[in-house]
Order: structure tokens, then C-alpha cells, then sequence
């Protein structure tokens, strides 16, 4: 089909004559713009929520996907040949880039949220992990682990893969969850605006019915409520996204430890974004009313 | 122009009237009379496709009304002038904006500056332009609704009970203009209790008198 913006500078133009032979009713006005406007702002943090999880999904499952731990469990006289061993293992493993032990600060921070800080690890038969970093290609997981086997018989790998995996899919479910939200959301504003529209009609039945009598088309007496609906709609949606990005902006920004809800947000290009809710709003009241509108006039015939 | 041709009309299971044939040639003046719930405004609203017979054929302008369309049936109201012993006005728009809706849903704006004036002059309505109808006296507000009835010089005009809210003197005002209405070769077609007005009309034109009673329509009797 063919876009004509004619059409669409026709509509928001609209017919003053029509617009002033039906005459506004206050509460649906109210109705419509209140709706639109909460709607919208929900909107907004569906949105946002889904941009976040999408980040989320993405970074676990890019930044995760390249590392993996090696763990050594070894008696304290045996731990130290054991993790050259394991060393010497993978660097000569095709498609590791870099391979190194953690030190003892390292391993102490790691353990620092449950143990508290000065934990004398050096003391502690715990275990000594290093850390592999992939090149490009990647490494063949089996084979590494056949060959640790082999010659570093404490040694345990760990690709990460058991527990990225169920994260990724619980983020790409909540993402997708955020765009069913606001799929339900502007299914919601629809119906809203479909009953404000129905109470605009049955309000004005008197006036439609001296509109037909004098030959008023049923397009014509729609086209008053569509573009008043519209336009409406269009409104509160504007007012409700601003309303709605501007509390996302004071929402507080992610900090080192990376918690999921201090990253909830827009980032660059995206803060575009929700500025596609008001069209879209408007879209489903013209949507929503015309058929409210065409339906109710031939009811009412 | 309007033919209605063994009509039926039921309305709840009872039958309000039926066997109606009825012819309303160009030019034509014609009178409806009969008792109060006899049908008359209902076989009008069947004459401006308002209402749909239970049984016959209603031709408006040769067209089937049972076979148009809903914008076929508001395209031929624009060639039918109603007049409503209520007047039927939109109180929020002056009088200027009221007579000229007709020309407003038809598009045609434009037109409404060139005949408002003449129009108004017509009704005797110059100094009431831009009163709203609740201000209205009623006979003011039933010249008005004849100069929206004609504003886009329809073929037919359709009166319910013109006279019915007005004195003598202003009844025969409405008469007269119904009347230079008809010499201008507009058909006219009125419901109305009123004898005198019948009578009065005679005198001035052509005019054929039917008497819708017992579910029947009929030419009516010696008492004209």
C-alpha cells in the first residue's frame, strides 16, 4: 500500500466543521489522555527493562562465552607442580590466548563476600583457580579436558557453560517478557480508548442522529472522533513518555558491582526510542476509535 | 421522486399500517392527516429512508431504499428537505452554523457564505444569526429549520407538524413559504393535524390530501 502523507496531514488538519458540530465530552477527554499518558509511561519501563536484559543477555553471553576456570585440587605439597603443569597444558592448547593463576588477593577477593576481608587463604586448603582466556577461534573443551586428565589428574575445567546458559535464556525470557508487556500495554490503551470512544457516541447520539438527517456521511460524523481521539491519545502518550523518561534518567546508573536493577535504563541511540510510543499510541486510538466510531454508528442506525 | 408501493410498516409485532401506495411526482403538494399514533411520522421517516418498511417497496429517486447503502440513503437525504416539529437543532452552534450543516457534511462550506444571507432574509431571520436555538422563539426556530430543510435546494420537502408549536399568523408565514417553495417546482409533502392550514393551502395551490386511519392510507374525504 501505497504511504500518502497527505492523507495523514488531512487527518491531523481534520474537518473544524466536524470538529464543531460534535461537541466535546469532557470526561472521555479526560479518560483518553490520562490513559494514554499512564499507559505510555508504563510503556517506557517495559522498554527499558527489556533494553537491560537485552544488555544483560548480551554481555553474559559475550564476555562469559571467552573465559572459563580451571579449578586445582591437590594436596598443598603437590599444588604448585600441578598448576605448571596445568599451565604448560594450555599453552599449548589451540585457541587459548592467555592462561594465568590468580593470585592470592585475587582468590581472597572472590571469597571476600562471604568470608570477609583478611581471609589468610594462603592457609586454607582451598583451591587454586586459573583463568583461561580465548583467542578468536575457541578451544575444543573435550579434548582439554582428555588431555588434563591425562597429566594434571586434579585438575577440574569449567567452561562456564552449565550455568551461562540457563542466565542467557532467563535474560532473553525477561526481555521478551518487557516487549509482551508492551504489546499488552498498547492493547490496553486500544481498549481504553475504545470505551471513552463508545461513551463520546452514545453521549452524542442526538447529535449524530441530526448529522444523518441532514445527509452526514457515517465517515464524516467518525472522522470527528477519530481525529479527536487521536490527537488525544498523541498527547498523553507525549506527556506520559517524557514523564516516563525522565524518571528512568534518575533511575541510578550502574556501578562497579553491575547490579541488574541500577542498569535498568536506556543507553545512547537507544534513549530514541521510546519517542516511538506517542505515534504508536496515536496510531492505535485511530485504529481503535474509527472501528468503535463505524461500529457504534451502525448500531445505532 | 418518492414511491412507495404496497408498504408495510410493524413495529414490536403490531402493524402500525399497511397495502400504503403512495406516489410523490415532481412538483406535487401533498397533505398528511389522520389521528394521533396513526403512523404519520413514521411513513415520512419511510419517505426520507430514516426507517425501512416491514414488507413492500419504498423507491427514493427510482432506488430501492431496501437495496441502498448507508452512504446511498445519506447521499439522497441531501436531496430531501425535513422539517421536524422539533426542529431537531444542535444547540451548541448558532443559528448560521445549524442551517447550514446540510452544506458542512456535504462538503460544500463554501456555499453556505453565497446563500446564507438570501436565506436568512427569507425566513425573516437576519437579526437572529448568530442566536443559538435555545434562544429561539418557536416559530423562529421552525423558519429556521425550513431554511435548513432547503439550504441545498432539495427536490423534496418533508414537514412533520410544521405548524404544530406556532400561532395563526406564524402558520401561515410557514405556508407561504412552503407554498412559493412548491412554485418553484420542490415537491412538499406535510403531516399535520391542522385543517385550517389544509384549507388555507388550497386556496393558494394544488394539493392532494391523503388521511393515514385504521392502518390505512387514503385520499381523503368531503370534510376538506
Amino acid at each position: 500500500m501505497k504511504f500518502d502523507i497527505s492523507r495523514v496531514v488531512e487527518l491531523i488538519a481534520g474537518d473544524p466543521q466536524a470538529d464543531r458540530a460534535v461537541p466535546p465530552t469532557g470526561f472521555t477527554a479526560r479518560l483518553t489522555l490520562f490513559t494514554a499518558g499512564a499507559m505510555a509511561f508504563l510503556a517506557v519501563f517495559a522498554m527499558a527493562l527489556s533494553f537491560a536484559t537485552g544488555r544483560l543477555a548480551d554481555r553474559w553471553s559475550s564476555e562469559l562465552a571467552r573465559t572459563s576456570t580451571l579449578r586445582i585440587s591437590a594436596p598443598a605439597d603437590q599444588a604448585d607442580a600441578q598448576v605448571r603443569a596445568a599451565l604448560a597444558v594450555l599453552e599449548t592448547t589451540p585457541g587459548v590466548a592467555a592462561a594465568r593463576a590468580l593470585t592470592p588477593d585475587e582468590q581472597r577477593a572472590l571469597l571476600e563476600p562471604w568470608f570477609g576481608p583478611d581471609l589468610p587463604v594462603e592457609d586454607l586448603p582451598i583451591p587454586q583457580l586459573i583463568e583461561i582466556i580465548e583467542d578468536g577461534t575457541g578451544y575444543d573443551p573435550t579434548g582439554l579436558r582428555a588431555r588434563l586428565q591425562a597429566e594434571v589428574p586434579a585438575a577440574v575445567l569449567d567452561d562456564h557453560t552449565r550455568w551461562r546458559e540457563p542466565l542467557i535464556a532467563a535474560a532473553n525470557r525477561l526481555r521478551s517478557l518487557g516487549w509482551v508487556a508492551i504489546v499488552l500495554i498498547g492493547a490496553s490503551t486500544g481498549a481504553m480508548i475504545t470505551l471513552a470512544a463508545q461513551a463520546a457516541l452514545a453521549a452524542n447520539a442526538q447529535v449524530i442522529r441530526v448529522m444523518r438527517l441532514v445527509g452526514a456521511r457515517d465517515i464524516y460524523i467518525a472522522r470527528a472522533f477519530v481525529r479527536r481521539f487521536t490527537l488525544r491519545a498523541l498527547a498523553g502518550a507525549a506527556i506520559g513518555t517524557f514523564a516516563g523518561m525522565f524518571a528512568v534518567w534518575l533511575l541510578p546508573s550502574a556501578d562497579v558491582a553491575g547490579g541488574f536493577l541500577t542498569g535498568l535504563g536506556f543507553q545512547g541511540v537507544n534513549w530514541l526510542w521510546p519517542l516511538v510510543i506517542p505515534p504508536l499510541a496515536a496510531v492505535v486510538a485511530f485504529f481503535a476509535t474509527r472501528a468503535a466510531a463505524l461500529r457504534t454508528l451502525r448500531e445505532q442506525s | 421522486m418518492i414511491d412507495l408501493d404496497n408498504v408495510a410498516y410493524s413495529y414490536g409485532g403490531a402493524e402500525l399500517f399497511s397495502q400504503v401506495r403512495l406516489s410523490l411526482a415532481a412538483g406535487s403538494f401533498h397533505f398528511l392527516t389522520g389521528p394521533s399514533g396513526a403512523g404519520k411520522t413514521t411513513l415520512l421517516k419511510l419517505c426520507y429512508g430514516e426507517l425501512q418498511a416491514t414488507s413492500g417497496q419504498v423507491r427514493l429517486f427510482g432506488e430501492d431504499a431496501a437495496m441502498m447503502d448507508r452512504d446511498a440513503v445519506a447521499m439522497s437525504r441531501r436531496r430531501i428537505g425535513v422539517v421536524h416539529q422539533d426542529c431537531q437543532f444542535l444547540d451548541h452552534l448558532p443559528l448560521t452554523e445549524n442551517i447550514a450543516l446540510p452544506l458542512t457534511v456535504s462538503g460544500r462550506e463554501a456555499d453556505a457564505e453565497a446563500n446564507l444571507g438570501d436565506l436568512l432574509g427569507w425566513v425573516g431571520l437576519r437579526n437572529q444569526a448568530a442566536q443559538f436555538p435555545p434562544q429561539l422563539s418557536g416559530g423562529e426556530r421552525q423558519r429556521a429549520a425550513l431554511a435548513r430543510a432547503v439550504i441545498m435546494s432539495p427536490h423534496v420537502i418533508i414537514a412533520d407538524e410544521p405548524t404544530g408549536n406556532v400561532d395563526w399568523e406564524m402558520s401561515q408565514r410557514l405556508l407561504t413559504l412552503l407554498v412559493e417553495l412548491n412554485r418553484m417546482g420542490k415537491t412538499v409533502l406535510i403531516a399535520t393535524h391542522d385543517m385550517n392550514l389544509i384549507r388555507a393551502a388550497k386556496s393558494q395551490v394544488t394539493t392532494r390530501v391523503l388521511r393515514l386511519k385504521d392502518r390505512r392510507l387514503m385520499q381523503a374525504g368531503g370534510e376538506l
